[in-house]
């Protein structure tokens, strides 16, 4: 379904959809932070003007869908498999930009060794990392980045540490790697974060295209549908717990990246 | 080109480089890992792609991006490397993008030894991955079989926009012989309209396997299930020796059938009316012949590196109309012609 709205001559327009953003309503929660993320996405791609030469990696998660909302080429990948796809297809078409948008149970669960490797292989994707401590689709798990003590519905009684292990801390795990040169933990919980999220992507999509490296954007998000609350609280909770665990910043960023003029 | 020895593992990766390979990603296992060796240098010699994974997984998954750029894609591997890769063989039927995937079986279960084996039969015609598909499965008894089925593979693979495994064994991909390459073919122009290659002036394609609804995944798996079967009507290949006039057929594939051959020729000679039928793909089965055949003799000996995999087929197409017999080693252990011939003796014996 497509809007029209006229706007009147005296008013200039400061906010409409990205051309790279497909106009449909998702199928995400109301309140997920997807929905935010999708269009930070979408709007980068619009910036730098890549839309008929990017491909998209859809993960296995609640993004699994992503393909039906941005309008680039898609590939829809098995769980965890993401960056071996996005390997494979950059391998084959490298004047392309190609990046995956991945769950952290994709990410650092099922799909560890695959991100870690394409890291230090210096592969030139990119990576949208959301991390919202649980398993969203499957219907509220416990994930590997669940916070100790956390309730899911496979952690009745809170994450404990002893049995089911810590919290696996991905963006320090792939700043150690030597072929990534743009690792940065972003959040999606309130607007001055998302404007910084918003850099960050354009970053790792520059660092893309200029030829650098590896570059990972991991966005502490919510799921306030798993975690029984409201989106308003839930961006409270993420703030006050998750970045607690998952503290905010660049955890590496190259000389040739920091250079990167972005707008 | 003039014949040359080769080795099978290298002789397929050549072939391949030679029928237009765009790009390979493969894990070193063996008894395949001459053929990863060999493109290392021949792929980046000639400017196209090569990338050791850090596992069976992400190879598939590789094969599986490349694939979906429409590029002439491939990986080589054996046993335990193939189970590791059927969640991505299931995600590539299901998508339909065309890949080839080479199994140079080795014995097992488990880690199992590095010595020549069959028994893989059902995971590659019937059970590796999740989901309603079937592979295109050939396979090879020679060198120049081999050679010659790589090009087949890409064919048949991108017509179909299918799976395609060869499938060999230990042996044939450690054995010499002289054998013909194919001259070296140029690379495709143009990728094909499905590709992901950047949606530049179309709407975007996209590759996926999911199909949320059942009544839209059923109307998806109709349509494989059609290709399918016409993938069977097209493709059944096999190959027939001294059959006219056969008592006794021998059944075998790859190595064994044509250890096959050595039979026959034996006891002809010792005035036996033996003949053998070699199936050339696994899958689609060569079912019409092997029933026809099955009317004519009075015994049937299937032969296999395995505890009897393709003998479920053979009992299955000659549909009880004679006595369906079984010769086998396990293990990594190649039978010798002695005695398949001796097996065949007792059952011209019993059948008499």
């Amino acid at each position: 379904m497509s809007i029209e709205v006229k706007i009147p001559d005296e008013m200039e327009l400061v906010y409409e959809y990205p051309d790279a953003l497909t106009e449909v309503s998702s199928h995400y929660c109301p309140g997920c932070t997807h929905g935010i993320v999708h269009r930070l996405v979408a709007e980068v791609i619009d910036e730098l003007g890549i839309r008929e030469k990017t491909i998209g990696v859809a993960p296995v998660g609640c993004a699994v869908l992503a393909y039906k909302y941005i309008k680039t080429d898609f590939v829809e990948a098995a769980h965890g498999r993401a960056l071996a796809m996005a390997t494979g297809i950059k391998r084959v078409n490298p004047d392309k930009i190609v990046f995956t948008y991945q769950g952290d149970g994709d990410l650092a669960a099922i799909g560890t060794a695959e991100t870690v490797h394409a890291a230090n292989r210096g592969e030139l994707l990119t990576t949208v990392f959301i991390n919202n401590a649980i398993y969203g689709m499957t219907g509220g798990q416990m994930a590997p980045t669940t916070l100790p003590g956390m309730i899911t519905t496979s952690s009745p009684t809170g994450r404990d540490v002893i049995t089911a292990g810590y919290p696996i801390k991905m963006s320090e795990i792939l700043a150690q790697t030597t072929g990534a040169v743009y690792i940065t933990r972003e959040s999606a919980t309130n607007l001055g974060a998302i404007r910084k999220t918003k850099k960050a992507i354009k970053r790792a999509f520059m660092a893309q295209i200029a030829g650098l490296g590896y570059a990972c954007v991991e966005v502490v998000s919510t799921c306030c549908t798993n975690w029984n609350m409201d989106p308003w609280e839930a961006m409270k909770w993420a703030e006050e717990n998750m970045t607690e665990y998952f503290p905010l910043g660049t955890f590496k960023m190259t000389d040739e990246v920091k250079a990167l003029q972005v707008r | 080109m003039a014949k040359e020895l080769l080795k099978g593992n290298v002789a397929f990766a050549e072939a391949a480089v030679r029928y237009g390979l765009e790009a390979y990603f493969g894990y070193p296992i063996t008894p395949q890992s001459e053929a990863l060796e060999h493109l290392s240098g021949r792929m980046v010699e000639l400017g196209r792609v090569f990338l050791q994974a850090e596992s069976e997984v992400a190879a598939v998954n590789m094969v599986y991006g490349a694939a979906s750029a429409g590029v002439r894609v491939m990986t080589s591997t054996s046993g335990p490397g193939f189970a590791l890769m059927a969640e991505g063989l299931s995600y590539i039927a299901g998508s339909e993008v065309p890949a080839v995937f080479v199994n140079m079986m080795r014995g097992g279960p488990g880690l199992g030894n590095i010595q020549p084996s069959q028994a893989d039969y059902f995971f590659m015609t019937k059970t590796a991955g999740h989901g309603d598909f079937h592979p295109l499965v050939l396979a090879p008894a020679s060198i120049q079989e081999l050679i010659d089925m790589m090009g087949l593979a890409f064919e048949l693979a991108e017509k179909y926009r299918t799976l395609v495994y060869i499938a060999g064994d230990g042996s044939l991909g450690q054995m010499m012989e002289s054998a013909e390459l194919p001259p070296m073919q140029p690379l495709r122009e143009k990728r094909p309209d499905w590709a992901v290659i950047g949606c530049e002036g179309r709407d975007p394609n996209i590759i996926t396997s999911l199909y949320l609804g059942a009544k839209n995944l059923e109307a998806v798996n109709i349509r494989l299930q059609k290709k399918l079967a016409e993938i069977k009507q097209n493709e059944t290949r096999w190959k027939e020796y001294e059959t006219e006039d056969a008592e006794i057929l021998l059944v075998a594939y790859g190595t064994v059938g044509r250890i096959c051959t050595s039979v026959v020729r034996e006891s002809r000679k010792q005035g036996l009316k033996i003949g053998l039928l070699r199936p050339q793909t696994l899958w689609p089965f060569p079912d019409t012949r092997i029933r026809e055949l099955a009317a004519q003799v009075k015994a049937i000996l299937v032969s296999e590196m395995s505890a009897g995999q393709m003998l479920e087929d053979v009992e299955r197409t000659a549909q009880g109309q004679c006595p369906v017999k079984f010769y086998g080693r396990l293990g990594g252990v190649v039978p010798l012609t002695d005695e398949i011939l001796s097996e065949t003796r007792k059952l011209v014996r019993e059948v008499a």
